[in-house]
């Protein structure tokens, strides 16, 4: 387990100085953070990092995951479908029991949230435990981690009063803020430059991937890792890698996913990709367990090229991985990736297979673009993405909430 | 603040900022230059200058998000070019800065027989920031100090120092030349030095590498003089 201070080497050592001084004024807090899931996806990730580096700042923070059965997981599905604008209907059944598995989990988590100084509520899987606080002491903030610039109406309107009360909430993008009664916070999320999906490989891990997954080094290898999700296009890239093989014929694509145990949708559209991929022996589908992070990590470091083809995407933590890898990447135009692929300088952004096809070509017919791409990606994700960064806004939002959103905070 | 009146030090800051969307968007220039006009003056500060302290690309085409919309989502390059060249830096308050920006689009319009129009999930968000300032507990009272204090501050206290004292004090200088004006001129040819630099056009991390260079130049040029 890393503690701040093994930051200091990647992020700088004035950096590591900023959080403590932020952090200062917040020590002795008791805060927590509550999320659906303890493994994968990007939340799960970024929670398992931040919540022992907000201890070792010296603030108490705890990390509660809600659980719910099969039905409760079907309707936070459908929620985060609609909320990225999928037009679904939720039946009145799946809504009642949403909210009785809430009302379940409050009564477990009411010690710890009620005496909480401050409560971080992630995703609408747990939003409706405020309701159910009504002797909360402290200030409770909704995290958003979903893209909702256009959500399916009837579902956010059933979700918005749920979400009126808090005191603040959390979004990725300015795009994805809703009309609500409290101040938005535009926080975009982070990687840990010191995990195993991150921290630098010696060549050997590198090069057993290849074996292990039957790649050949001396071709060109174009990978997409994400969850198998309709969102992320993953039967787009298959597209995308035939049209580029037709002029790159020596072109492998690797599909690299696991499941979240909040996703009951993967395996429909993992047979939809392999149907898609027709046996193609250039194309391996991978379902990884969620912990394979070092194996992630290889899979990035091995590519020339990686794919992040969403259609709709809330951030984009693959993408990040990718360009911290110094890989460009060719991503989807839509989101949060928009903020990380700045078209010819980290990589490309694209509407289409086509376009994904397009890109891939020139890139692999241009080496030298390609590289000096991949060393500019390493420096913008070093300078906004790390978890560094991450961490100061969080603080600094903390503070803001300890001094009644103040607009001007000086600490002495 | 940071003028000690006894001892005269200079304590250094840093600062942090935080973004909150204010829920106004725009889709063409029209409900742009509509919105400029009831959004808070602290929305337009952060369009110019928080895009130095949030996360993005530094080497931005367009230097204030104004003209990186009208360029990214209108494709209004005329438009982007005339709002990318406003420098904040010569107007003396965010109130003329927005009649500035206003007239821009405004001039724009009237040339348009068609409105251009982004789609619906690349509007203009209007975003304004609050600021968290704390001590980094560093402090100086020999100015000459500064030549290894800006190269070793953050390039946030760097904002803190350079950019956002321009908005806090009365005479609206960055506190380095603050400090240095009360040494009652002693220091006046670094005082010009510094106001030669415009740090509207550079990226925070070039704005401390010329502001080290000038004060280093200056110190270094006064102990060769003294020889």
């Amino acid at each position: 387990m890393q503690g701040i201070q093994d930051y200091a080497g990647i992020a700088g050592t004035d950096v590591i100085d900023q959080l403590r001084q932020l952090a200062e004024p917040l020590r002795g807090m008791k805060v927590v953070h509550v999320n659906s899931t303890r493994v994968g996806g990007g939340v799960a990730e970024i929670l398992a990092k931040l919540v022992p580096l907000m201890n070792d700042l010296g603030i108490e923070t705890h990390w509660e995951v809600i659980t719910g059965n099969a039905d409760f997981y079907q309707c936070t599905k459908h929620f985060h479908n609609a909320l990225q604008g999928d037009s679904v209907e939720i039946p009145a059944s799946l809504l009642r029991n949403f909210e009785e598995i809430n009302r379940q989990n409050a009564e477990q988590l009411r010690p710890a949230l009620e005496d909480a100084d401050i409560v971080f509520i992630h995703d609408p899987q747990p939003a409706p435990l405020l309701s159910m606080m009504p002797e909360r002491k402290g200030r409770w903030i909704w995290r958003c981690h979903i893209d909702v610039s256009r959500p399916h109406r009837p579902v956010w309107k059933y979700l918005r009063p749920f979400l009126t009360g808090y005191d603040a909430s959390i979004w990725s993008l300015p795009d994805f803020a809703q009309s609500l009664p409290h101040p938005q916070y535009i926080i975009p999320p982070s990687i840990d430059p010191l995990s195993d999906k991150n921290v630098e490989l010696p060549a050997s891990e590198v090069e057993e991937v290849y074996s292990r997954f039957d790649i050949d080094p001396q071709r060109p290898l174009l990978t997409q890792v994400s969850r198998y999700d309709r969102f992320k296009d993953p039967v787009g890239v298959i597209r995308a890698y035939r049209l580029s093989k037709d002029f790159a014929p020596g072109l492998q694509l690797v599909l690299a996913g696991g499941s979240a145990t909040d996703d009951p949708e993967g395996e429909a559209v993992l047979d939809e990709v392999h149907a898609a991929a027709n046996g193609d022996p250039d194309v391996k589908i991978l379902l990884l367990p969620s912990d394979a992070h070092r194996t992630i990590n290889a899979l990035q470091r091995a590519s020339d090229i990686v794919m992040q083809k969403s259609t709709k995407e809330g951030f984009g933590l693959t993408v990040t991985e990718a360009l911290w890898k110094g890989k460009p990447v060719i991503g989807g135009n839509t989101g949060g990736i928009r903020l990380q692929v700045i078209n010819h300088h980290t990589g490309f952004l694209v509407s289409t297979p086509e376009g994904a096809a397009l890109r891939t070509r020139y890139l692999l017919n241009h080496r030298e673009v390609l590289e000096s791409m991949g060393q500019k990606a390493r420096t913008f994700v070093r300078d906004n993405f790390l978890l560094t960064r991450h961490l100061r806004e969080y603080l600094t939002l903390m503070v803001i909430l300890r001094n009644d959103h103040a607009d001007r905070v000086e600490l002495s | 603040m940071n003028q000690g009146p006894e001892g005269r030090s200079f304590a250094f800051k840093d600062c942090a900022l935080a973004a909150i969307a204010t829920g106004l968007r725009a889709q063409n220039l029209r409900e742009l230059r509509d919105r400029l006009l009831q959004v808070d003056s602290s929305s337009i500060y952060h369009h110019f200058w928080g895009g130095l302290l949030r996360p993005q690309f530094d080497e931005p085409e367009y230097n204030n998000d104004f003209a990186a919309w009208a360029h990214r989502a209108l494709r209004d390059h005329i438009a982007a070019e005339r709002l990318s060249v406003i420098d904040p830096t010569t107007f003396p308050s965010l109130e003329e800065l927005r009649d500035e920006v206003v007239d821009v689009i405004e001039q724009r319009l009237a040339e348009h027989e068609t409105l251009a129009w982004s789609k619906p999930d690349e509007q203009f968000s209007f975003i304004r920031s609050q600021i968290v300032v704390f001590d980094t507990h560093r402090s100086i009272e020999d100015p000459a100090a500064l030549a290894q204090g800006i190269p070793e501050s953050s390039t946030s206290s760097v904002f803190y120092h350079f950019i956002d004292a321009r908005r806090r004090t009365p005479k609206g200088r960055d506190d380095y030349t603050t400090w240095l004006c009360g040494f009652d001129g002693q220091y006046d040819g670094l005082v010009a030095r510094l106001a030669d630099i415009d740090p509207y056009f550079v990226s925070l991390r070039e704005l401390r590498e010329q502001l080290s260079a000038a004060v280093g130049g200056y110190f270094q040029e006064q102990a060769k003089e003294n020889v």
